[in-house]
């Protein structure tokens, strides 16, 4: 690393939340085409929007998708966990802190001098996102496997609530991925670093 | 034998059909575009390669999934659907009917007893009942009462060999599945002569269907005239069209 730039990103973080992305745009993408074969709330995603053409098609997208989405996650979150990482970017964390930055973030208040500490609205977020991932994953074996995970389902009301975790957490995630790509829109030179994983110091 | 070996057999050669070309071209729209860049359309048939293989590894993980004693939870009476939905590959007006006086089931294959029953017969073997919830591919689901005869002490009294890997289904409206001999010895699989303590309606597949609580909709095969014991993966109607063929619940 040279002298000018800061290591923003480790590889493990780069590496790893690139192919959530892509996993999660294979899943959101093949999902409503899925939905779209039994729409519950009397809409449909326009076609041109979906993955795998038909059903069959887009589940085998989701059920391939899939294990790209388990795999990355379970090393991500064993990154997270045992190098510190989750600790050291994430918290600590408070609600009112949270609440206050995600209002500055609104009115175009927020400092983004340091891009190495998250502020307390971007930890929330992220934070939000592994949760709502979590529970995508959990919501998709019980509609997956709902005999066999029955005990699993019971948590979320069976199979028809599960659908219904499912798809709020895919509108969740949905949402999150809208505000985060906008805020890299507003502070773009976030992206390359997350390329680079490098961030020239600021003067 | 690792995970998934007992299904790679079954995935020959694929049909490389129109319609498959013509959903790839489709669907790989606008998903294809942000994860395929770089990618041309003459990819897309190793695109396909790899989701079947990706189908067949997840036919392996659900057979080692399965257990052969947990049973698909059942519900009182009065959870019922109704109108119970109908579902097939076609729509109502071409609904299949079968003369009962005439109905003949054929059982064929690995079996070393009787090859056909006729329906009296199939009702004076011990039945059971079940009320549980259908699963559609599509996604809804709907609670049911289906009675008949448990589809193990059916196939023990054949004298299928029980250790063969599938048995496969023919049905009159020309539909056609498969199941693993696993799943077709469940004690919830059921060979069903009545839905709601009512003999089957047409709708419904009269006059005998198979009931699988553990699997989707799709692989639960109505109207059937004729069932096989085989080693040999026999496929089905939409399985052969990209359907993951396990499909258990």
């Amino acid at each position: 690393m040279n002298a000018g730039t800061v290591l923003l990103h480790p590889l493990a973080v780069r590496l790893t939340h690139w192919i959530n992305a892509l996993a999660i745009l294979a899943m959101v993408l093949s999902g409503w085409r899925i939905y779209n074969a039994d729409p519950q709330f009397g809409f449909t995603f326009p076609k041109d929007w979906t993955l795998g053409g038909w059903l069959a098609g887009a589940l085998q997208w989701h059920f391939a998708a899939m294990w790209l989405l388990f795999a990355n996650g379970v090393a991500y979150l064993a990154y997270g966990i045992l190098s510190g990482h989750f600790r050291r970017k994430f918290l600590p964390l408070s609600p009112r802190a949270a609440l206050r930055d995600a209002l500055d973030a609104l009115r175009l208040r927020l400092e983004h001098d340091d891009l190495s500490v998250y502020n307390a609205a971007q930890r929330a977020a992220y934070l939000g996102a592994i949760v709502l991932i979590l529970l995508l994953v959990l919501s998709g074996l019980v509609l997956w496997k709902p005999v066999q995970l029955h005990a699993l389902g019971t948590l979320m009301g069976d199979y028809e609530g599960a659908r219904y975790v499912h798809f709020f957490c895919m509108a969740g995630i949905v949402l999150f991925a809208l505000v985060h790509v906008l805020m890299v829109v507003l502070v773009p030179r976030t992206l390359p670093a997350m390329f680079t994983g490098r961030l020239r110091r600021t003067p | 034998m690792s995970m998934g070996d007992s299904f790679k057999p079954h995935r020959g050669p694929r049909i490389a059909s129109l319609e498959r070309r013509l959903f790839l071209r489709h669907g790989l729209s606008l998903g294809a575009l942000a994860l395929l860049s770089g990618c041309e359309l003459r990819d897309s048939e190793s695109v396909q390669g790899m989701l079947d293989a990706m189908s067949g590894w997840n036919d392996g993980v659900q057979a080692w999934l399965f257990s052969p004693t947990r049973l698909a939870p059942e519900f009182p009476e009065n959870r019922i659907t109704k109108p119970f939905p109908f579902n097939a590959y076609y729509g109502r007006d071409e609904i299949r009917r079968v003369d009962p006086g005439s109905y003949r089931l054929e059982i064929s294959g690995l079996v070393r007893g009787k090859r056909t029953w006729t329906l009296p017969e199939l009702h004076d073997l011990p039945q059971v009942s079940q009320v549980t919830r259908h699963i559609c591919v599509e996604g809804w689901s709907a609670i049911g009462k289906w009675s008949g005869v448990r589809f193990a002490d059916f196939l023990q009294r054949a004298g299928a060999d029980l250790t063969a890997k599938y048995v496969g289904f023919k049905c009159f409206d020309d539909y056609s599945t498969s199941i693993d001999m696993a799943t077709a010895l469940h004690p919830q699989t059921q060979l069903s002569l009545r839905f709601a303590d009512h003999l089957l309606p047409p709708e419904y597949g009269a006059p005998l269907k198979l009931r699988i609580p553990t699997k989707l909709g799709f692989k639960n095969p109505k109207h059937i005239a004729a069932i096989f014991v085989t080693n040999v993966y026999p496929g089905g109607y939409w399985e052969d069209q990209g359907y993951n063929w396990f499909s258990g619940s």
